[in-house]
């Protein structure tokens, strides 16, 4: 292949708009950050305009990682393409596994049984603590507290170990299926599950105890990146960023799927919409999460884990020595795959940054015709620059931070 | 190191230069922090405390390409992000490698597709392939332990 030039050979003339005029009379500075940057937490670039450190405006450049998945899909059969959906989110694999599976299933009104959605529920969940783990880790070491970083990814390890034993794969797991799981999880699951909530209160309270009252952790975070309540709902924020800005919208709660009714949990709020507000919110976002855990774990009710309708699910091994119609569906649905009705669906759900939303459009044949995803990252970037307007630029890591973006989620 | 004779008790080894050389590059090299996608997450996890790279002299992993050795490709290569890898290969300071970690780095993994560079071999000469989609930790170091052994056979003739 031919490699483009990657040195900029324009001038600021190209810049206008972008910038403000104070820039074109080099009043101003334009400072290029990234795509290689350690606090980018990716390959985001950022187009910056300083004035001495004070930003005055910042445009991200975004694409960096763009990856075709939703076209990819659209070459794939269903059940294929749920592979796809593991690396667009990395953090959240489980989650987007969750999306794209929930949205196939309201396009064929497929049912899950209850023992599937609450193994959902459970592993959508500890994903969740997961995924906020890279983020405390990764926005610590940000900010300059290192030590952080090796707690949480000793404490995640536990975590890969019980997607390990669901799932054979530490990350991309692929375990959600359409109408349930892949298989029910093994006898070593929930003995590793509960062992993990005996284990990690303690340390969450670790992490606030090196984190929470620490002058500089409370200087780095307090009054920086502040969203406004109004601002926050008609720039789209949502999850956790628009939590911190005092605003009760948790899609768990509002519009529950997958029997997230059945469980008590609170939704944290924050009131002053900065770095800080996030960051706590997202820490008791990890205890509701324990909560909500236990609780499945608890009530987990036995059963089948998949779905019985035989058009779109294939049978279980067992029964294709003793049935012709199960060979016939077994050789149907994995050299055809299954044709779901003609129709459009859109579902969402709370991923760990915001809502997740699933588009899907099927023609009625096997494959869909458009995948679309709705996610948070690409919202939260373009609310970055509003976020970061004003503050010193060493706040700026800070801010990317707290809006815990992943470049994969949002170039796709 | 190959150690070739010792003198007595006198605390005097006597070795090649070569294998002098190529021991201390082997035991302190520095990676670039440079995470592209899913794989990044898996080398962080390397990095942290229960793989602990620092056993290998690999702690200190440099944000700048001049002040590193090695670059890990960790996760799939786009074409925006293809010339950016190859600037940054560029502005590192011989002697270098580059492992490429991950099937997409490798291969383009299941990415057949006009967005991302059907591996990063494509752009910069590479040294190991890391298999796995993400690799485990185990698998990065058996990679960066592969890198190791493959420096040590190098001889001064290849130097120049």
């Amino acid at each position: 292949m031919t490699i483009m030039e990657s040195r900029w050979e324009g001038n600021l003339e190209e810049l206008r708009g972008l910038v403000s005029d104070r820039a074109m009379t080099g009043e101003t500075m334009v400072l290029n950050m990234g795509p290689q940057h350690p606090s980018t937490h990716g390959v985001l670039r950022l187009m910056l305009e300083l004035d001495g450190e004070t930003i005055i405006n910042c445009v991200p450049d975004i694409g960096y990682l763009h990856t075709g998945i939703e076209k990819n899909m659209e070459a794939k059969k269903y059940e294929q393409a749920i592979t796809m959906t593991d690396r667009t989110d990395y953090l959240n694999p489980m989650g987007n596994n969750f999306a794209f599976c929930l949205a196939i299933e309201k396009l064929i009104d497929l049912d899950v049984p209850i023992r599937a959605q609450y193994l959902r529920v459970i592993l959508a969940e500890l994903t969740r603590i997961n995924s906020h783990l890279v983020w405390l880790g990764t926005h610590a070491l940000d900010i300059g507290a290192m030590s952080v970083f090796l707690y949480c990814f000793r404490e995640r390890e536990k975590l890969l170990d019980i997607f390990e034993i669901v799932s054979g794969q530490r990350m991309m797991s692929t375990y959600f299926r359409p109408g349930g799981l892949w298989r029910d999880v093994p006898d070593e699951f929930e003995p590793a599950v509960r062992d993990f909530l005996g284990y990690f209160p303690a340390k969450i309270d670790d992490y606030e105890k090196l984190l929470s009252n620490n002058p500089l952790w409370l200087d780095r975070t307090q009054g920086i990146g502040f969203i406004s309540t109004e601002d926050a709902i008609r720039l789209g924020c949502s999850g956790p960023t628009l939590r911190g800005s005092d605003v009760n919208w948790d899609i768990r709660k509002a519009l529950p799927y997958s029997s997230y009714d059945h469980f008590e949990f609170d939704v944290p709020l924050g009131k002053h919409g900065d770095v800080y507000d996030r960051y706590v919110i997202r820490m008791e976002e990890m205890r509701q999460s324990l909560h909500i855990v236990q609780q499945a774990l608890d009530r987990l009710p036995g059963g089948p884990t998949r779905s019985n309708n035989r058009k779109y699910v294939p049978p279980p091994r067992a029964e294709l020595g003793q049935s012709m119609e199960a060979v016939i569906h077994h050789f149907k649905l994995w050299t055809e795959g299954f044709r779901p009705p003609k129709g459009e669906v859109y579902v969402r759900l709370e991923s760990p940054r915001g809502e997740l939303g699933c588009f899907l459009a099927s023609d009625g044949s096997p494959r869909p015709w458009r995948v679309r995803f709705r996610t948070p990252s690409f919202v939260h970037l373009s609310v970055l620059p509003h976020m970061s307007q004003g503050y010193m630029i060493a706040d700026l890591v800070g801010i990317i931070g707290s809006i815990d973006i992943v470049l994969g989620d949002c170039d796709r | 190191m190959g150690l070739t004779s010792k003198l007595g008790n006198m605390g005097i080894v006597t070795t090649r230069l070569e294998d002098t050389v190529n021991w201390g590059r082997t035991n302190a090299m520095w990676p670039m922090l440079f995470g592209l996608a899913c794989c990044a997450i898996e080398m962080m996890s390397t990095q942290a405390a229960n793989y602990d790279l620092s056993r290998f002299g690999m702690e200190l992993m440099r944000p700048s390409p001049r002040q590193s050795d090695l670059m890990i490709v960790a996760g799939r290569v786009t074409r925006k992000m293809a010339p950016v890898l190859r600037q940054l290969y560029d502005q590192m300071p011989e002697p270098k490698w580059v492992i490429s970690m991950g099937d997409c780095a490798s291969c383009g993994g299941v990415f057949n597709n006009y967005a991302i560079v059907q591996g990063v071999d494509e752009i910069v000469p590479v040294d190991v392939y890391v298999a796995g989609c993400p690799p485990r930790p185990e698998q990065l170091i058996h990679g960066i332990v592969t890198l190791h052994e493959r420096i040590k056979q190098e001889r001064i003739v290849d130097w120049a």
